[in-house]
């Protein structure tokens, strides 16, 4: 039997990877914001790499689905040079969804705090800009610059993987401007 | 006298509140709360979700012999009630909860430590009528002592390596091995119960779509189902069916994405490539029909917000053709390759038993022989109408909980081939009249069954609301599962369970 897996091969060579060939529009919304916040602070040159650190501060997961779906082999983030770490150690940027819950927000600085300088703060989603539709509860202090300085916002809720994927552009070809 | 009374005889010992549909309420006093949770020892009655308000404790029954369900409820002016937890240990967590968040004391229960509260919420109790100034510093967790010679400490999370959730992972290890595993939840916790409070109608139903993101539809769905029952709204058929439509191809996007996700966690990542571009292809085709990719929004109190055109239709059955086969191919990717296979097997079994005793629903139940799915019983519409069965394996491992998904979704592809042959003309949205009254509804999702009760005010605005997510009866199962596994096993153990961080921390 020949495996499947031979298959599997033999289709993706024929046929080509599944990846989306067109270009990436850009967000106006967060290229604004992105080029004020670079424009106030020089960056360093990063090249064309982005390593990125993911924390979850209290989102309703579903902005979580839409960063494993920028992921996925269709938006395929890495081909830009994003891609995402397991330690903060190693990371440039923080990607922080949720309206940060008060049980979260120890880690979330904490985490911050392990990421090497420069670092970049990019806020997903809408509820991660000022706590969205969890603002105003006991438990949620309403949006990530209470905790960490943000440098750029993604709105939408959740935001769209094409929109994920601009905002992260952006920030990736100021800062290698910027330097 | 009452030794084989029925769960609605048992309960009619209490007085029935008004207003309270499709299933009774009843009040009971302390004497016969505590006779129901010493009755509920023996009795077939199936927990089903427990709650509280300022002064009263809730919890949500159901018979599994005749099918019928109930709420009885504890008025605590004492601000103690008979745990349940003594009897179903899956209320144990729900107690903790109950006792942070209302202040109200499980009498009886043993475990007693906190469990959604951190010690960083600005008071204690937010919910009680009379909140407690906060404790000072957050106080040190007291994990549950493993004790032998070598065992060793790893602790994981909050903050996860992956994209992923927060939560936190405690295991005792004696080399590879896992002697101990401890939960530790709540990192989530929003404070849905008080967001709700006095929220009109349609924000109120945003925020039920933001419980717990990829259950979206079947949390809108289920609080729709329950305001409709609160305020005897009749929906149209054809929004019946199309939100079934929008729940099933919820269930297929997260099965399919799971099953690629649970072979990575095996380290062979070409499934999850696979399977993940077949989500993709469903959340684009949501977008293009019902205007948003996870459809949030869309189901609706009184119906659904967008119709679906036959265009639409044809688009969805090509689509569908098509992924059937695909999806097909990715299957036949796990089943022949024995060096996966010999991953899944044998690996994270939970016994049946145990499944019963936690009333665990979903997969993670059906994988260990617990047949329930709550479009079945009690049903709803328009799943009377369709022909569908539920899987169910016996043993309990990784591989049956891969395969009782892979069947789910084959029955969740044969249920959306009916409902777009049969789908009823008129409208699909109707105007939900001004009216209190309470309302509980039952709605499969597809980590299991989803409970939401909620209360009306006359004004159409919410008076109070709970939601109960099926993990609460899961997360336990997987302490038990990893034991005697390897700490290596475990990501491929937990994905295989994927239990909700959100929707249970509320
Ligand atoms: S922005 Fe929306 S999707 Fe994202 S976490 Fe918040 S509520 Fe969920």
């Amino acid at each position: 039997m020949i495996p499947p897996i031979a298959h599997f091969l033999f289709h993706h060579l024929v046929r080509g990877p599944a990846t989306l060939r067109d270009r990436i529009p850009a967000d106006p919304d967060g290229v604004a914001e992105l080029a004020e916040a670079v424009g106030v602070r020089a960056r360093a040159r990063l090249g064309r790499s982005l390593a990125i650190r993911m924390v979850d501060a209290g989102s309703c997961n579903g902005c979580e689905l839409e960063v494993n779906a920028a992921n996925n082999p269709i938006y395929d983030l890495e081909r830009f040079g994003i891609r995402f770490v397991a330690s903060p150690r190693h990371a440039d940027c923080l990607l922080v969804s949720g309206p940060v819950t008060a049980n979260m927000a120890e880690a979330l600085k904490r985490t911050y705090d392990a990421i090497p300088a420069p670092k970049w703060v990019v806020a997903l989603g809408d509820c991660a800009r000022d706590g969205g539709c969890f603002a105003g509860s006991y438990a949620v202090l309403g949006g990530v610059d209470k905790v960490v300085p943000v440098d750029l916002h993604i709105p939408g809720c959740p935001p769209p993987p094409k929109q994920i994927l601009a905002g992260l552009l952006a920030l990736l070809e100021r800062a290698a401007a910027g330097g | 006298m009452l030794g084989n009374a029925s769960l609605l005889d048992f309960l009619s010992i209490g007085t029935v509140v008004p207003a309270a549909r499709p299933w009774p309420r009843f009040r009971l006093d302390g004497k016969a709360w505590r006779a129901l949770v010493e009755r509920m020892d023996a009795a077939d009655w199936l927990l089903l979700a427990e709650w509280a308000e300022p002064g009263e404790v809730h919890i949500a029954l159901r018979d599994e012999g005749s099918g019928s369900i109930a709420i009885a409820s504890r008025p605590c002016p004492d601000r103690r009630f008979f745990a349940v937890g003594q009897v179903r240990p899956g209320a144990i967590r729900l107690e903790r909860a109950i006792h942070d968040l209302w202040g109200l004391v499980p009498e009886g229960l043993e475990d007693r430590r906190p469990w959604l509260d951190h010690g960083r919420w600005p008071c204690r109790h937010p919910l009680a009528a009379e909140k407690l100034p906060p404790a000072g510093s957050p106080p040190p967790y007291a994990f549950l002592a493993a004790e032998g010679e070598g065992l060793h400490q790893i602790p994981v999370g909050p903050v996860h390596a992956g994209v992923i959730e927060p939560g936190h992972f405690r295991f005792h290890a004696q080399g590879e091995t896992v002697v101990r595993l401890e939960e530790r939840l709540g990192y989530l916790h929003k404070g849905i119960h008080g967001l709700m409070a006095g929220k009109p109608l349609a924000q109120a139903a945003r925020l039920a779509g933001r419980i717990s993101g990829d259950s979206t539809v079947a949390y809108a769905l289920a609080f729709a189902r329950a305001v409709e029952a609160a305020t005897g709204c009749e929906v149209p058929a054809r929004a019946h069916w199309l939100r079934a439509l929008m729940a099933e191809l919820e269930r297929i996007a997260n099965h399919v994405v799971d099953i690629g996700a649970i072979c990575n966690d095996a380290a062979f990542a070409m499934p999850l490539a696979h399977m993940s571009e077949l989500r993709e292809k469903l959340l684009r085709a949501n977008a293009l029909l019902f205007g948003h990719r996870l459809s949030m929004d869309c189901v609706v109190p009184g119906g659904v917000a967008c119709d679906l055109d036959d265009d639409g239709i044809e688009v969805l059955r090509h689509l569908l053709s098509r992924l059937r086969k695909r999806f097909e191919k990715g299957v036949g990717l796990y089943s022949d390759t024995p060096s996966l296979l010999d991953r899944t097997t044998g690996t994270g079994v939970v016994s049946g038993s145990l499944a019963h005793r936690f009333g665990a629903g979903g997969f993670v139940g059906r994988a260990a022989s617990r047949s329930h799915d709550a479009r079945k019983v009690p049903g709803y519409p328009p799943y009377d109408d369709l022909d569908f069965a539920v899987p169910v394996m016996a043993e309990g491992d990784v591989h049956a909980r891969v395969m009782v998904r892979v069947q789910e979704v084959r029955a969740s592809l044969g249920l959306i081939d009916q409902i777009l042959a049969g789908l009823p003309g008129g409208a699909c949205r109707v105007d939900v009249p001004r009216q209190d009254g309470e309302g509980l509804a039952l709605v499969e999702g597809f980590r299991g069954e989803v409970a939401v009760w909620v209360r009306l005010d006359g004004d159409g605005r919410v008076a109070a609301a709970h939601f109960h997510d099926p993990s609460w009866f899961q997360w336990p199962l997987l302490e038990a599962a990893i034991e005697g596994n390897i700490v290596a096993d475990f990501p491929l153990c937990n994905k295989s369970f994927n239990c909700a961080y959100s929707g249970v921390d509320l």
